[in-house]
């Protein structure tokens, strides 16, 4: 069957299970446009390719399937570099389509031309620059393949427009068997020796921290998580990545470590005699100053790409392999060994969860809202299951540290790279993978404005998220760090308290607005919002822009120095 | 020019660097991956040479050297690991490997003048590939520390001289050094 290789792209695309594409079309793409109005592939016309980009990756955050996008080349490409950029930090399947100039045109600076693969080398697994319209089925599934095994990430696609109208005899696409990628086989079994010295390691261990990361969630290894934790009795601290990978109520969860951890999580790790990474990777944000960073700890480290092993921290013991695999080895391992008795360990950590919780300050009369009881007043009116996307800055820490997460993929947020405007486009294309569930978007004032503009995306499509924007009329995070290491010399951080007005901009968008700026309206509007199923329901929350996030490590310094609320501090 | 003779590489100096052998599939853009790899992790190259592997140029082999002290070499052959065209990589330390390298040098100098030149080339091994009335190319292959001390010794006599090195190549040593 002779077909163009626009038409073999979305066969393949079918093939390998795509039931949604997040894309905007263009000049080099549009041979790619004609044939998915004949398959039943949902395509979502973004307002934006970052858009597109950011709704790939909370629709594979969320499902755990690979994301797919669609671009055309040159701006419609570079548009969607920062969702690239974004996923490969936080190993994100994705699956990025791009179009590009005529294979005879590359190279002349043509019209809407860029080296997108050159350009996107550095950060993603891998790409490719389709040569022949027959090469288009054995691609795709390479990079579906690429882009979900191992340790998953981002891949791009680039397909030059005359390949795409030109003609190819249609095959099916291999099978991943016959993968011709004689340089790529993850590891995903780990070395029994090395597993047999890490359980000796537990087993003699009397202050370990098992240290869970995000590579927990793409391995679908909570409930591993949780048999090993209670296998061994001991603590589990969650990364913001991996928040919701052990229930928050799980007596054995203590919560959040690094720069806004709680003091508990943190000092637990300090402290520790032995730290079990699991599908974490010693983030700067989660150690603080590397070298006094758990400095009594041995360290074994588990992770599915081996060049984590070492990178950052040595590991005594270092096992490269899949986290839910070599969980449950662990954990059978564990389970013939006699272990020390934990209990003067939890009766130090209980002491310090009493001393320091998490906490801030009471709402005062006439003053903005408290950032931390609203995210508590959502969490507690929305049904089970409810998926929490953030943007990037205090609302996203406060959206990390307050609301209580009691399943897996419930927690969607932008880690490594910190990309600002993340959390509607994210939320949307979360919401697209998992339907029924509710989705609340909670976001920032400076993040809202970067990428509100797919809120109409959403309202068109008919996907309704619920946006709550912790509005303090700053870029409160810098704002904060200018307030405590800038002498307070403001530069550049207020954004306005009256422009935009939020609830005239959800309107002009199709969606409800809603302003609340007394601790009185607040349950009624999130009442409300969660009663509107038929279209996303925007809510401009007014918070105090002088509130910060506590705990904090400063950037650069130890983890034993930790900064508790000021309510929480020894006289002096 | 006073033109000295030359004694050899008797003189070593400590050997810090490593040999990353790089088996790679030949495939566009697969020496723009190694590189940029390199660059955007902050590791250094001190040379890099490359050519087919096989008759049907499926892969190629890249030879890389690095400098062992001021680069982590497990984090270097880990992350090269990662990239997808990247097949096998050697590791070896001098003592495991058999190291060459190709030296061509062009010497500006009147044919009168030579005789030393020759005497120097004959002792160092080189040959004389090329020559005109004013100049000499010369091309000679080593170990790199004996076509260091050939440049250097030909940079001493003779300032002008244009030098092309091709930085080394290697495989594994068959009867290692202990």
């Amino acid at each position: 069957m002779k077909i163009t290789g626009a038409q073999a792209l979305i066969k393949s695309l079918e093939a390998q299970g795509t039931e949604v594409i997040f894309g905007l079309p263009g000049g080099a793409i549009l041979p790619v446009y004609d044939p998915i109005l004949d398959s039943n592939i949902r395509h979502i016309l973004v307002r934006h390719e970052q858009g597109a980009g950011h709704m790939a990756e909370g629709y594979a955050q969320a499902t755990g399937r690979p994301g797919v996008a669609m671009v055309t080349s040159g701006p419609g490409a570079t548009n969607i570099v920062t969702p690239i950029s974004n996923a490969y930090m936080d190993s994100i399947p994705l699956v990025v389509i791009s179009g590009q100039v005529a294979s005879g045109a590359i190279g002349t600076d043509a019209f809407q031309e860029c080296d997108i693969t050159g350009i996107t080398m550095g950060i993603t697994k891998h790409n490719w620059l389709i040569k022949s319209a027959d090469e288009i089925p054995e691609v795709i599934a390479e990079a579906f393949y690429v882009a979900t095994t191992g340790r998953p990430g981002p891949v791009l696609v680039d397909l030059p427009k005359d390949v795409a109208q030109s003609q190819m005899e249609w095959h099916e696409p291999p099978s991943t068997a016959d993968l011709d990628l004689p340089g790529y086989h993850p590891q995903l079994d780990g070395d029994p020796a090395a597993i047999a010295a890490a359980a000796d390691l537990l087993a003699s261990s009397v202050r370990p921290v098992l240290y869970a990361g995000g590579g927990i969630l793409k391995s679908r290894a909570s409930e591993a998580l949780i048999k090993l934790a209670e296998a061994t009795g001991a603590p589990v601290v969650t990364t913001l990545m991996a928040r919701g990978a052990i229930p928050d109520s799980h007596e054995l969860c203590i919560g959040m470590p690094g720069m806004h951890g709680n003091y508990t999580a943190i000092t637990a790790m300090q402290e520790a005699d032995l730290l079990v990474s699991l599908g974490a990777r010693f983030d700067d944000r989660v150690t603080g100053q590397l070298s006094s960073f758990a400095p009594k700890a041995k360290i074994i480290h588990v992770d599915i790409d081996p060049a984590e092993l070492g990178k950052v921290r040595h590991a005594d013991v270092g096992i490269a392999g899949d986290a839910r695999r070599v969980i449950e080895a662990l954990t059978s391992a564990v389970e013939e060994r006699q272990l020390e008795d934990l209990a003067p360990w939890w009766s130090q950590l209980h002491a310090w969860q009493e001393r320091y919780p998490l906490t801030y300050d009471p709402q005062e009369p006439g003053k903005g809202l408290r950032p931390q009881a609203i995210v508590e007043a959502i969490d507690a009116a929305s049904p089970a299951g409810t998926i929490v996307v953030a943007g990037v800055g205090q609302h996203q820490m406060w959206a990390a540290q307050h609301w209580s997460y009691e399943l897996p993929s419930t927690w969607i947020n932008s880690g490594g790279a910190g990309t600002m405007g993340f959390a509607v486009p994210a939320a949307i294309g979360a919401k697209v993978g998992m339907p029924e569930r509710t989705v609340w978007a909670i976001d920032g004032d400076g993040c809202f404005q970067m990428t509100a503009q797919e809120l109409v995306t959403a309202r068109i499509e008919g996907i309704p998220i619920k946006v709550a924007i912790l509005n303090n009329s700053y870029l409160g995070m810098v704002r904060q760090w200018q307030e405590m290491f800038y002498e307070e010399r403001y530069s550049e951080v207020y954004l306005s308290t009256d422009v935009p007005d939020y609830v005239m901009w959800a309107e002009a968008m199709g969606c409800v607005g809603i302003k609340v700026e007394t601790p009185e309206e607040v349950g009624p509007a999130i009442e409300k919002a969660n009663a509107i199923t038929d279209r996303p329901v925007v809510i401009d929350f007014r918070t105090d822009a002088m509130e910060k996030v506590f705990p904090m490590v400063p950037a650069g310094v130890s983890n034993s120095e930790v900064v508790v609320h000021p309510s929480q501090r020894e006289e002096a | 020019m006073a033109a000295e003779p030359f004694t050899g590489s008797t003189e070593h100096s400590p050997v810090t660097h490593h040999i990353l052998s790089v088996l790679v599939e030949n495939k566009a853009g697969v020496l723009a991956r190694v590189a940029g790899l390199f660059s955007r992790r902050g590791f250094n190259i001190s040379s890099l040479a490359v050519a087919p592997s096989d008759d049907d140029a499926t892969f190629s082999r890249i030879t890389i050297v690095v400098d062992a002290e001021s680069t982590p070499i497990a984090q270097v052959v880990g992350q090269l690991n990662k990239l997808l065209n990247v097949v096998e990589i050697r590791d070896m330390a001098p003592a495991e490997a058999t190291e060459r390298e190709l030296l061509l040098a062009t010497v500006t100098i009147e044919a009168a003048d030579r005789g030393h030149l020759l005497q120097n080339v004959a002792h160092a091994g080189a040959s004389i590939i090329d020559f005109s009335s004013d100049k000499v190319t010369m091309s000679l292959s080593g170990t790199p520390a004996h076509i260091t001390a050939f440049e250097a010794l030909l940079l001493k006599s003779y300032p002008s001289t244009e030098i092309q090195r091709t930085g080394l190549v290697a495989l594994p040593r068959l009867n290692p050094q202990v």
